[in-house]
């Protein structure tokens, strides 16, 4: 008999039962709708053994490799310690090394963390000051033997964490982060698949570090990246980009700026137009979407009417929480 | 696969079909068909794509016979709301033209896209609230 740990508690898996049964039968709730495999509902994370494949039947790639998989389809082979999707695990010490003004609006900050910690370049973290008030970021940086961790902070109206971050987060002060979270990331394998990505603002981190993951893993397809903004003071590391451009052949970079400017050096409109009026079909391509939630859940809907399969399509829209003091 | 196909003496509907492969191969080109029909795309308008998508691969692995745990009550249901929004006959043979569609680019054989049909024709009155 299996057994399912869950929190503090563990329950034994009776034979043939799957992970859902055992837990609503100990009455843990757990959201879960057609019970085949299909709905999703009932999505659970494996924080220790690997579920069984079959429980992880179409599931996003990304999703897989974190173990992710759908409890009512599940009859585990092995011991698991489970996890819903959104229950907090560990919780990680970091401390602030740097701090760079990218532009009025955007600063580069680097922390350093102690103890060793999962991720992938492109997903999330929840920042949390002392006094508790926490935000999520993206990580623009691959894992490094530095254990530092990367981020891009837009400075929001009357944003209370971007603004403490950009006027008042002094180096050395600690931060403590969750584990990370987000199915936007790289893979590797299929590394003749051209890839798009597109950004607007500090959308640029989560793809600044897939970008960086792909090259590492020697990704040889084509990437285009296309980062937007209305103003210059959303768009920064356009040096580095195009020094990026220069270096590797198969990569492609295009700024974007939509509002109104006198600028020639970059594409005058808005990124995701630009990017999808640029290309035919994105049938076989890879598509990272990430910036504001209105660019993301349109550009998702054209990139898939142009061909390209759902299960292709990452996305992080970022989501301004509203500040009311 | 046809060595296994023999060795079984009656395959299924969802099996000649080819299973759950086809219905992965057949849930993008169905529901970017839907999402481009002016007539019916607004019930399907939905910000997270991604259930969207699960719904309609519930939708087809039914269709093709497959494994499902769907009743008359549940598609009630699950359809109410949209008969509210205007949901009726027309709406649901576009949807039924779009499955042939899907089945006929997918070089399915006519007499199986029939038999397809007629699984999701079933479902028609629990559809509509009838």
């Amino acid at each position: 008999m299996r057994r399912i740990t869950i929190g503090e508690s563990t329950f034994s898996c009776q034979p043939d039962e799957t992970v859902l049964e055992t837990l609503l039968r100990e009455n843990v709730k757990v959201p879960n709708g057609c019970r085949q495999g299909l709905c999703q509902a009932c999505l659970m994370r494996s924080l220790d053994n690997s579920p069984p494949v079959s429980a992880q039947n179409g599931l996003k790639d990304t999703l897989q490799a974190q173990k992710y998989f759908l409890s009512c389809i599940c009859r585990p082979e092995q011991d698991m310690t489970v996890a819903l999707p959104n229950q907090q695990g560990a919780s990680i010490e970091a401390s602030v090394i740097d701090k760079q003004q990218l532009t009025p609006d955007i600063i580069r900050l680097i922390l350093a963390y102690k103890t060793p910690f999962n991720f992938f370049a492109g997903q999330f973290v929840n920042l949390k000051r002392p006094d508790g008030l926490t935000r999520s970021y993206s990580i623009a940086n691959i894992p490094h033997h530095e254990n530092i961790l990367e981020f891009h902070i837009r400075r929001l109206p009357n944003g209370q964490f971007s603004s403490w971050v950009h006027d008042e987060l002094e180096l050395g002060a600690q931060l403590t982060l969750s584990e990370a979270q987000g199915s936007c990331h790289y893979l590797p394998g299929r590394a003749e698949q051209p890839l798009i990505l597109i950004g607007t603002g500090s959308g640029l981190a989560p793809l600044y570090g897939i970008i960086a993951d792909a090259l590492a893993q020697e990704h040889s397809g084509p990437i285009h990246l296309f980062h937007g903004s209305r103003d210059l003071n959303g768009l920064y590391f356009v040096d580095e980009m195009r020094e990026l451009a220069d270096k590797f052949d198969n990569f492609h970079y295009t700024s974007c700026l939509s509002g109104d400017s006198a600028e020639s050096d970059h594409v005058r409109g808005r990124a995701h137009d630009i990017a999808l009026s640029s290309i035919e079909s994105l049938n076989g391509w890879r598509v990272f979407l990430c910036g504001h939630p209105e660019m993301v859940s349109q550009s998702k809907k054209m990139a898939f009417m142009k061909g390209a399969s759902m299960s292709d399509i990452y996305v992080d829209a970022f989501h301004v929480i509203q500040e009311n003091k | 696969m046809s060595d296994s196909q023999e060795a079984t003496p009656n395959p299924t509907l969802y099996e000649q079909l080819g299973g759950e492969a086809a219905v992965n191969a057949a849930v993008d080109i169905f529901y970017r068909k839907v999402l481009a029909d002016h007539r019916i795309n607004r019930f399907f308008d939905n910000s997270d794509m991604e259930k969207q998508a699960a719904k309609q691969k519930a939708f087809l692995t039914m269709a093709f016979g497959g494994p499902n745990n769907y009743n008359g009550q549940d598609m009630r249901n699950a359809h109410a709301r949209l008969v509210k929004m205007g949901l009726n006959a027309s709406h649901f043979d576009a949807v039924m033209e779009h499955l042939g569609a899907t089945l006929a680019e997918l070089n399915v054989p006519q007499e199986l896209i029939a038999q397809a049909a007629a699984i999701a024709e079933s479902t028609r009155n629990d559809v509509l609230g009838k």
